[in-house]
């Protein structure tokens, strides 16, 4: 196949090549489900002719005897970089960051990048090639893996004997995305998750009015975007977090992606079938972690071990539950690794044939290649010609035949010579074991219980043998006659004198394979999956109870009553009495004697559970929301129900003075990020002035972002609004328009549909915001941190503002010289809603006692205390109608206490949201010795693993990432 | 006059007695005796109707009210009240940066690596508006520490209430602080490598090097000294037993090699500050009579697998393992939560310990730590009247309401910068 039919050829006559093959007597997989014994299969030029029991070969067909061999598709791998370096990143080192695109002529953003062709990127790699091809592989779909959006990729044969010309199957293979930035690019946009999402919707729209020729200008990005919307879509995510919110983009334009997982979607295998995505998925098993350090092992959490020991099964959890998955080598350091790992996977549960359809059948599928995957008439002659069992460790890969050529992996004329035999020298007596596979076999040699120095090889059928025995050489060499069970040759000893040696086959009792055969097929233990998957997490959900709760101290935050020695009943989720003496009639009976029940403490300004809090790389970014990343499991949602916190909202950072959405949650933990987000949920934004906001305090080199001084923070909220007011005005009145999900936003806030909680410490800019809300007709909702609001109480108060307030958090920079503990006492006494607030996870576990200092510093009554951390913040969230208050009829979200909540002696005992219990004093201690007892298990059997000879890598302690608002 | 109104002249009016009073507070010159009240000693001991007197800023009685001893002096009723010690807070940088990210205000940290020579006290800043609101809530006493480097410098401790830093100071050098090397480090991910602490390569070397180091030091100062080294000299009471060494460090085995190593060198008086899993080497501490300054309860557990509140219980485990226990500040806004010191303790009280004993940590033990029990730390006859009168419990944030203060004897301001504005904002809505 080396030149195409129509060109001259100069270096000697035209000569036909033969390309026909019949490969007969084998065990032939046409597709993983169809399987052929005693069959043939016949290709030529490249291409499958026949395949079958009885196909009739042609003349000038070459036949192979394929007798006892198996002959199975090729593998795809459907998610490759093969031949296509990652670009190299632009150091940023010691610049100024970049806001603007660096391409002309293209989308406002770089990392949005769809024109990208891989297939001249595409420079086949002889090494990498060889090396896939001794997997298995005889396809790979490749492509430039470089930003969000990243252009098609191209799906090349992995035949090295030919040119691209013939090789490339298809270079417009597929649309590939992410949600990484490209390397060849500073610009700052996106920084974040939520912020790579808004910028893949707003391309979508952009295409889609670009596409209907509303735009002024040409772009290219957008003109391929388009162009590519009939590739197939895959979506690099890694992780089941980035599934789900890939899936979530897509789902909003109506494309299913086709999305690269990241190992780990057993987790929450439910809400990744829930997808309906198929998956691709890689096979990066962890190593078990070297415990041999008892201090060392104690840094490890019980997630990490539990991963380690719970990944092998991720493949075939998802084929229990019908989800379809390509199986890639995506992800693996070393390649090599991948037979191995897809050897465990079969051993945690993978059956066979889902195994094969994932290298196969699935892959075509996703690319929408029948040509590939299969040995159907017509499809590429890409084949693997084995010993047996594909799956199987002990199986010889002989040939990998892709589009018709041979690559010989293991010869296949090699014979099988392992075994024990007698070996005959001059009369003396040896035993000779030979094992290995292939040209690697090999032989040691004993004189009865003593082994003798040797040197074995076996090479194109000659056997050669160097020995030593006591400083006295014997050379043997010879070949194998009778099948494999005899060898003999000629041997010269020491002194150069020539003999003739032979060697036979003893016959094996085969026990002790058995043996192991049985203990390799049991299935490995995996311990269970808890809701979220680390230590603390639930194994069963909590369940929604009818709880009565008996004679406590009640603290409703509803017009400050007090109630003493009452009872609370709890049923289908609600607050249904209260009371004396209620019947405890089919409810769950719990004793608040001496006890203290409250509504759940709400925390107005939390950065915790969330996979990101700051979207810097525009001064604006009412485009992004936290709902899009949610982190159901972080821990510190259970720490927080252990401080008596049943609502938070996780709000954007402060790195612009637009921020992005909220999310509102209940800390129901267990529950999916979906799960957790209230139903109806108020719509909220972060706003923020201040040093942040002008980069104060990122270094000399943050000087160049508009805003950089308090004057232009006015100018960039004026501006916005501006322009929101008349694209709402634009969108009212039926004319076409771009639609823009940042304006969109504002245009909610302007309409009063959406609420403003503003990051603020002076009060000039305090009153600043205030003049440009009215001045646009609306209101703000919150001042959040307000730390000057006992400057402006008086003004705040006018314009109906609430305030959320640090209790005595000040000196941390220059706007907060004037910080001062009594704020949320001046604020409340000027009629002020107040809040207490915790921008931080460590705090916000400890609210009561922050609510608690209102009364040392300023002097208010405990009630009007407690109020600025549960009826308080539900105002200020619109939840005051659900929750907040022990009030008949509101979301069941309550906290028992040890004592008077506002003490720094007191514990929540039980933390109960709609109903359910989420947190309880006892059931705590049992988690704690349940989490002992598993690591010590996983310890153990990790300890096995490095003393059987595994490899093992260092402890590592995972490092959780704690967000304020200046986290960027 | 609503109930509002009638509470804020209330807070005026004591704000007003306060006033016009200089700080720093004057020499005592007249006697005081405290009459009524829970006096809570500092050692553990309480006398309910206590009966405090002092003079010349000494203590000179400490009983019950019952006796029938002449009262002395002014006499103040603390009846309903409680009576505290002042509060030392060990190892906190207060005094040594204003505003954290105005770098021009910012003198805790000195470049390089082995500091001895570098010395807190001297950019101890009196006037700090940081430092004053330490004495509203009982802080009298602190350790200023540099930060940074492997030896951060030599700490000293004062009073918070001074005209200057030859005012302040109560112990001249206390310590030399030292960061142990770490154990664990942290992958560098911009270069690619993962961001999970791994065990620390370095560690061993970095361990012998800081050894060496001191031993190189202890060699010069058993020499003849020609050509004077200033960080050798500044490390001569480590070895002569007038200082000590504050080793900042965690780990089971970290804790175990510092203190090995160190007694190796001929150090004589160490402590181990953080100290996290010391429980675990409880014996080695207590046969070398070892301390652990342990660290702000108010943290985060340092693992997933933690229990939540075990940060809240380390002053627990710590006490019940039998090591004397003392209470630090170091990290993050440590400077402006020195505060809350009396609630660190307050947290450590719900979660175990006795709350006298939790009290004891940041008054005797502290002072037992840092070197000045013979002077303060407890309410006893013969030392300093550093003391304070709160209405309720002062180690919880509900009721640590300050209404009379003494450093040596010397009755406090309670104003500060904050106190002013919330007089001054309060004011303009009253009078608007």
């Amino acid at each position: 196949m080396s030149a195409q039919e129509y060109f001259p050829t100069n270096s000697g006559v035209k000569t036909s090549k033969n390309s026909s093959y019949a490969f007969t007597n084998a065990t032939i997989y046409v597709t993983p489900k169809q399987k052929i014994k005693k069959g043939t299969l016949l290709i030529k030029d490249g291409k499958v002719v026949n395949v079958g029991k009885s196909v009739s070969i042609p003349k000038g067909t070459e036949v192979i005897d394929a007798k006892g061999k198996t002959i199975y598709p090729s593998f795809v791998d459907v998610y490759s970089t093969f031949g296509i370096a990652k670009p190299k990143r632009e150091s940023g080192f010691n610049k100024p960051p970049q806001y603007d695109a660096s391409r002309k002529g293209y989308y406002w953003n770089d990392h949005i990048r769809p024109d990208v062709d891989a297939s001249k990127e595409l420079k086949f790699d002889a090494k990498k090639a060889k090396e896939l091809l001794k997997l298995g592989f005889g396809v790979v779909n490749t492509h430039l893996d470089d930003g969000i959006m990243q252009g098609n990729g191209v799906l090349v044969a992995l035949n090295p004997n030919s040119s691209a010309a013939y090789r490339v199957l298809n270079e417009r293979s597929g649309n590939y995305l992410s949600f990484s930035k490209s390397r060849k690019s500073r610009q700052a946009y996106p920084t974040s998750r939520m912020g790579a999402m808004a910028l893949l919707r707003q391309a979508y729209l952009d295409a889609d009015w670009y596409a209907k020729g509303n735009a002024k200008n040409k772009d290219l990005a957008l003109e391929a975007l388009n162009k590519n919307k009939d590739l197939p879509q895959i979506f690099n995510a890694g992780d089941y977090l980035n599934d789900m919110r890939a899936d979530k983009v897509g789902d909003e334009f109506g494309i299913q992606y086709t999305i690269v997982g990241g190992g780990d979607e057993y987790e929450r295998v439910n809400d990744i079938k829930k997808t309906n995505a198929t998956y691709i998925i890689p096979l990066n098993f962890r190593k078990a972690y070297d415990v041999s350090n008892p201090f060392l092992a104690n840094y490890i959490s019980l997630s990490d071990m539990r991963k380690w020991n719970q990944e092998p099964s991720n493949p075939g959890i998802l084929a229990k539950n019908n989800i379809p998955f390509a199986l890639t080598t995506h992800d693996l350091k070393s390649k090599k690794d991948f037979s191995k790992n897809l050897q465990k996977a079969i051993k945690f549960g993978l059956d066979k044939t889902t195994a094969l359809e994932a290298l196969t059948t699935l892959p075509a599928k996703i690319l929408k290649n029948n040509k590939i995957g299969n040995l159907n008439t017509g499809s590429y002659a890409n084949f693997l010609i084995t010993s047996g069992d594909v799956f199987d460790s002990k199986t010889t890969l002989f040939e990998n035949w892709v589009q018709g050529q041979k690559n010989v992996i293991n010869p296949m004329d090699i014979k099988d010579i392992t075994g024990n035999y007698m070996l005959y020298i001059n009369g003396n007596n040896y035993d000779l074991e030979i094992t290995g596979k292939g040209a690697k076999q090999t032989g040691t040699i004993k004189k009865g219980d003593k082994k003798v120095n040797s040197k074995f090889s076996f090479k194109d059928g000659w056997i050669q043998i160097a020995m030593n025995e006591d400083g006295k050489f014997t050379r043997l060499t010879g070949k194998t006659i009778n099948a494999s069970n005899v060898m003999q040759g000629t041997a010269i000893d020491n002194s150069g004198n020539e003999s003739t040696w032979s060697a036979s086959k003893k016959v094996v009792k085969s026990d002790k394979k058995k043996d192991k055969k049985k203990k390799d097929s049991e299935t490995p233990e995996v311990v269970a999956v808890s809701y979220p998957n680390i230590g603390f997490g639930n194994h069963t959900k909590p369940q929604q109870e009818t709880i009565l709760i008996q004679n406590a101290t009640v603290w409703t935050s509803d017009n400050n009553k007090v109630l003493e020695n009452t009872d609370v009943l709890l049923k289908n989720g609600k607050i249904a009495q209260i009371g004396k003496g209620l019947s405890k009639r089919g409810a769950k009976v719990i004793d608040g004697t001496g006890k203290f029940l409250t509504a759940g403490i709400i925390d107005e300004h939390s950065h915790i559970a969330t996979s990101a809090v700051n979207e810097a790389g525009h001064n604006s970014t009412a485009e992004v929301t936290i709902e899009d990343v949610v982190d159901p499991n972080d821990i510190n949602i259970y720490r927080n129900l252990a401080g008596g916190v049943t609502s938070i909202q996780i709000l954007h950072g402060s790195a612009n003075p637009i921020g992005g959405r909220s999310a509102i949650i209940k800390l129901k933990w267990g529950e999916n990020a979906d799960g957790m987000i209230y139903k109806n949920t108020p719509k909220f934004i972060k706003f923020a002035l201040g040093e942040n906001v002008k980069q104060s305090n990122w270094g000399d080199l943050q000087t160049v972002r508009f805003p950089q001084t308090r004057m232009g923070v006015e100018q960039v909220y004026i501006d916005y609004f501006q322009r929101a007011k008349e694209y709402d005005e634009k969108k009212k009145s039926g004319k076409p328009y771009r639609k823009d999900i940042e304006l969109e936003t504002l245009a909610e806030i302007i309409n009063k549909e959406r609420f403003i909680s503003c990051h603020s410490y002076v009060q000039s800019e305090i009153n600043m915001l205030m003049k440009v809300a009215e001045k646009f007709n609306f209101n703000i909702n919150t001042f959040t941190h307000i730390l000057e609001g006992y400057k402006v109480a008086d003004k705040m108060k006018k314009h109906g503002v609430g305030g959320s307030t640090f209790s005595d958090w000040w000196a941390y920079k220059y706007e907060v010289n004037d910080a001062i503990p009594y704020n949320a006492a001046i604020m409340h006494n000027q009629g002020v809603t107040v809040a207490i607030n915790s921008d931080d996870a460590e705090m916000s576990r400890r609210l009561n006692q922050e609510a608690a200092k209102t009364i040392k510093y300023g002097g208010m009554s405990e009630q009007e205390a407690w109020n600025t951390v549960t009826i308080n913040p539900a105002k200020l969230l619109h939840l005051d109608d659900r929750t907040g208050s022990i009030k008949v009829g509101k979301d069941a979200d309550v906290v028992l206490w040890s004592g008077n909540p506002l003490s720094v002696y007191s514990k929540a005992e039980k933390t109960i949201i709609d109903g359910a219990i989420y947190f309880d004093l006892e059931k705590d201690l049992a988690k704690r010795k349940a989490i002992k007892a598993e690591r010590a298990k996983l310890i153990s059997m990790m300890l096995k693993e490095k003393i059987k000879g595994a490899k093992t890598q260092a402890p590592a302690k995972k490092v959780k990432k704690l967000f304020h608002c200046d986290t960027e | 006059m609503n109930i509002k109104n009638l509470y804020i002249a209330l807070c005026f009016l004591f704000i007003g007695n306060s006033f016009a009073q200089q700080t720093p507070a004057p020499s005592q010159t007249s006697d005081v005796t405290i009459e009524g009240g829970t006096a809570h000693l500092g050692n553990g001991k309480v006398i309910e109707n206590a009966l405090i007197m002092f003079s010349n800023g000494k203590i000179t009685h400490v009983g019950n009210a019952n006796s029938k001893i002449a009262r002395r002096g002014t006499v103040i009723n603390a009846s309903g009240k409680h009576i505290y010690p002042g509060l030392i807070a060990a190892n906190t940088s207060l005094g040594l940066a204003e505003i954290d990210a105005v770098r021009a205000t910012r003198d805790f940290d000195e470049i390089g690596t082995m500091l001895p020579h570098i010395r807190s006290i001297i950019a101890y800043n009196t006037e700090s508006r940081v430092v004053e609101t330490m004495r509203p809530n009982g802080v009298f006493i602190a350790q200023v520490t540099p930060r940074g480097g492997r030896i951060s410098g030599t700490s000293s401790v004062v009073q918070l209430d001074a005209w200057n830093w030859e005012d302040a100071v109560m112990k001249k050098d206390d310590a030399i602080h030292v960061n142990w090397p770490n154990a664990l480090s942290r992958g560098r991910w911009w270069l690619g490598e993962d961001p999970a602490l791994k065990p620390n390569k370095n560690y061993q070397k970095n361990v012998d090097k800081l050894v060496s180091y001191i031993k190189e030091a202890k060699n010069y100062l058993n020499g003849n000294r020609n050509s004077k080294s200033l960080p050798y000299e500044a490390m001569e009471g480590l070895f002569n037993g007038k200082q000590k060494m504050f080793i900042h460090v965690g780990g089971q085995k970290p804790i175990t090699d510092a203190i090995t190593v160190m007694k190796e060198t001929g150090i004589k008086n160490i402590v181990i500050v953080h100290g996290q899993e010391a429980e675990k080497v409880a014996d080695l501490l207590k046969s070398n009579n070892i301390p652990v300054v342990l660290e702000r309860a108010h943290r985060l557990p340092n693992l997933e697998d933690e229990d939540y509140d075990l940060p809240f219980r380390s002053a627990k485990i710590l006490s019940d393992a039998g090591i004397l226990v003392g209470l630090g500040m170091e990290g993050d806004m440590e400077r402006m939560s020195t505060r809350n010191l009396p609630f660190y303790a307050g947290t450590y009280a719900a979660y175990g310990l006795d709350k006298e004993k939790a009290l004891q940590i940041i008054t005797e033990n502290n002072a037992k730590i840092l070197g000045i029990d013979n002077v303060t730390g407890t309410i006893q006859v013969g030392k300093d009247a550093t003391l304070f009168i709160s209405k309720g419990d002062a180690l919880d944030m509900r009721t640590n309401i300050l209404t009379d203060a003494f450093i040596q004897g010397r009755k406090l301001s309670l104003e500060t910068h904050q106190t002013k504005l919330w007089k001054r904002y309060s004011n303009k809505y009253k009078n608007n």
